[in-house]
């Protein structure tokens, strides 16, 4: 066979392989998910045998009457929020980076997370001391909910005024723009938090460690509502966010409506981080790295395979994630935060350092 | 080849509007046509508005007065949507995209044909893969395009464009940034796309020379916002490409249809003998600053061209000295000693050149 035919052949062959390589990781990474979601089912300061496990999802009942109650009540809801943030969280930032053509891009980057910041530590702060402690000490008092919404308000306000401000400037002075926002807004919480008590400080300090815990069967409906709509906008973006790959320029010559992708691209990532965080906390990471990772993995840029990757490996990574915070055999629970940056961080530096051109211009 | 117009304007104003200021107007009255199936070049000074000109053409900013209609429709009219499924564009603009393969790049060309998920049919990848065998960039196909060279780059943008099925294609500033022979490449891929497909090609380019050898027609821009349509022999004939980049450091020569350095006159001189060396020997002197003469008078330099066994000699006679050269480097360097060195910085050059010289060559004379 010569060299011609050979590259003609591969000319035809191009699409059908890369579609058969993907299947191939797409079926492995679904396992994997499969595997990390059971196993934080059964691990944690009380091991439960993985064949319980099945069952008490099957809709039966454990050997003892509290393994059910630990799986049903505390880790089958910890372990569908680590599921749904890590996937929208993911998304999210995939969606930021191809965006703002940036890779350092995350679901904070337009200052959502500071938002939200805002919103909890004007609750917190403003407590009385007992309350606050209570706050986060007990789940199910109406407090949490509160927190919540009022993270949500936060995250939302800044949003409001981003996607004001989305409508008139470009892309790079919107990213800077973002970023002034979070630090104003980080500001505004470090004023409040200077005039405050040491029991709210703390519990303020303990909701930006992240968790994935505080998520219960009641709250449950809005996240997950919220974020499955976000990743159902994310497919119907797939397009508009493969024609931002060439900026938008050529977005513009192949036919992209600009200023409205732009908007729901904001609108999407927003909703998608910002519930999140309300929810979870500020959980660092895992919206810049799984991204990376992913085009690392499938060796592409198309988001018709990124996207749901990104969501799968996010999942995946906030499992492990989670489970690692847990320090299964022991009563101690890590940071998340710290989890996620120690995960996080060296596949950021692996992911730089081992791409080829490393030219100026902000190839990724 | 059919007149059917691609493109055409009409009492056309092209330039920027300014806040609270009257708009500025970079060239008026432009009334323009492309053809199908033809190349034409866009050139001018820097400065003149070729680059508003191929925005305006292409979508991308309103014209300030008068109409552009794509293929007999008014382009501002047309949604983002219709006008890619018309008009595609090579920006200047860099992509720098990792993990994506040329393939993929020239694939996202399909997007006005494609549906909401942007997925590819098999008449989709069958375009797809003509595009990159129409710029010969087939072998590229499943390279990163962060990898590719500024050339190879090229031809893979000018695929993805082409990939859109456009009737009109609109490339700025293509050959820049590539060396002679990736020029020429894109240039023959260009004119050859346009002649055999009937697409109407307009490019922007500061080639001129590349633009007079391929260009079926220049649009030459001058300063004075005046744009002078013409077949390029015709534009070196009438003078209109000498006008537009008249300047007090270069002149058109239309003889050789190219740029040559306005130096210092030094004198007068005249070649005797023929062939490649001969015309090489004339360069060499009119670099050197003398003016060519056609017959040999006295008190001008004479060089006399002998080409023996394949190797030209050069024979220089000035006044009483004379002397004979193998090489029209050394020739110049000898009259320019025998000047005394070009004129503004003499003795600094004199020196530099003795220390070169007494370093190149130690041995006394």
């Amino acid at each position: 066979m010569t060299a011609t035919t050979e590259t003609h052949a591969s000319l035809e062959d191009l699409p059908r392989r890369s579609a058969a390589l993907s299947r191939v990781a797409f079926g492995g990474l679904v396992v994997a998910l499969v595997l990390a979601f059971l196993l934080s089912l059964a691990l944690g300061s009380v091991q439960i045998p993985l064949d319980q496990v099945v069952r008490v999802l099957a809709g039966g009942d454990a050997a003892r009457d509290s393994w059910t109650k630990i799986v049903l009540t505390y880790r089958l809801p910890k372990a569908l929020t680590a599921v749904l943030a890590g996937a929208a969280l993911a998304v999210s930032g995939l969606q930021m980076q191809t965006f703002f053509r940036n890779p350092l891009a995350d679901p904070s980057i337009l200052g959502i997370n500071a938002g939200a910041s805002l919103g909890v530590a004007a609750v917190v702060l403003s407590a009385k001391t007992v309350a606050a402690n209570t706050l986060l000490a007990n789940l199910d008092v109406p407090g949490h909910l509160g927190l919540v919404a009022s993270a949500t308000i936060g995250a939302a306000l800044v949003l409001v005024v981003v996607m004001v401000l989305a409508r008139y400037v470009n892309t790079l002075t919107l990213l800077i723009l973002g970023m002034m926002i979070g630090y104003l807004t980080n500001a505004v919480v470090s004023v409040l938090l200077y005039f405050s008590i040491a029991d709210q400080v703390r519990a303020y300090v303990s909701w930006t460690f992240g968790s994935f815990a505080s998520v219960t069967w009641r709250q449950m409906p809005v996240l997950a509502v919220a974020s499955l709509v976000g990743l159902c906008l994310a497919f119907l973006l797939i397009k508009w966010l493969n024609a931002f790959l060439l900026g938008e320029g050529y977005a513009q010559s192949m036919g992209m409506p600009v200023r409205r992708a732009r908007l729901w691209v904001v609108i999407n990532s927003a909703l998608l981080a910002g519930t999140v965080t309300a929810f979870c906390g500020p959980i660092g990471f895992l919206g810049v790295a799984v991204p990376h990772l992913c085009r690392a993995l499938w060796g592409t840029a198309d988001h018709r395979i990124l996207i749901p990757a990104s969501a799968l490996m996010g999942a995946a990574l906030a499992l492990l994630a989670d489970l690692a915070a847990q320090m299964p055999g022991s009563a101690t629970v890590l940071p998340l935060n710290a989890i996620t940056a120690l995960l996080g961080a060296p596949v950021v530096i692996w992911v730089i350092l081992r791409r080829t051109p490393m030219r100026a211009g902000g190839g990724w | 080849m059919n007149a059917t117009p691609v493109l055409t304007t009409k009492a056309m104003a092209i330039g920027y509007k300014e806040a609270r200021r009257p708009p500025r107007q970079l060239a008026t009255n432009l009334s323009l046509t492309l053809q199908a199936g033809e190349l034409v070049c866009l050139i001018g000074p820097n400065g003149v508005g070729k680059s508003t000109l191929i925005r305006t053409l292409s979508g991308m900013q309103p014209p300030l007065a008068g109409g552009v209609e794509l293929a007999g429709l008014d382009l501002t009219s047309l949604s983002a949507h219709e006008r890619s499924r018309h008009l595609a564009v090579v920006l200047t603009e860099r992509i720098s995209v990792g993990m994506l393969t040329a393939y993929l790049l020239v694939s996202l060309g399909r997007h006005p044909h494609t549906g909401w998920t942007g997925r590819l049919t098999d008449q989709d990848h069958e375009v797809v893969r003509w595009s990159l065998r129409a710029v010969g960039a087939e072998d590229l196909a499943g390279r990163p395009v962060s990898e590719l060279s500024d050339g190879e780059r090229q031809k893979v943008m000018i695929a993805r464009a082409l990939a859109q099925e456009p009737v009109l294609l609109i490339l700025d500033e293509p050959t820049a940034f590539l060396d002679l022979p990736r020029r020429v490449e894109i240039m023959r891929v260009l004119r050859h796309l346009a002649h055999t497909t009937g697409r109407a090609i307009l490019l922007s380019t500061h080639d001129l020379d590349l633009a007079l050898r391929s260009a079926d027609r220049l649009w030459l821009m001058a300063m004075d916002g005046t744009l002078i349509d013409g077949g390029p022999e015709d534009l070196v004939l009438n003078g209109g490409i000498e006008a537009a980049f008249r300047s007090e450091r270069m002149a058109f020569d239309a003889e050789s249809g190219s740029f040559r350095l306005s130096t210092v006159a030094r004198g007068t001189a005249c070649i005797e003998g023929d062939g490649l060396a001969a015309r090489w020997a004339a360069r060499a002197l009119e670099r050197a600053g003398y003016q060519l003469l056609p017959d040999c008078q006295p008190g001008t330099v004479r060089v006399t061209v002998t080409q023996a066994l394949g190797s030209p000699t050069f024979a220089a006679q000035r006044g009483t000295d004379s002397r004979q050269f193998e090489r029209l480097q050394e020739l110049v360097r000898w009259l320019d000693s025998q000047d005394g060195g070009r004129v503004e910085l003499q003795p600094m050059r004199t020196a530099l050149r003795q220390a070169v010289e007494a370093r190149n060559d130690p041995r006394p004379e």
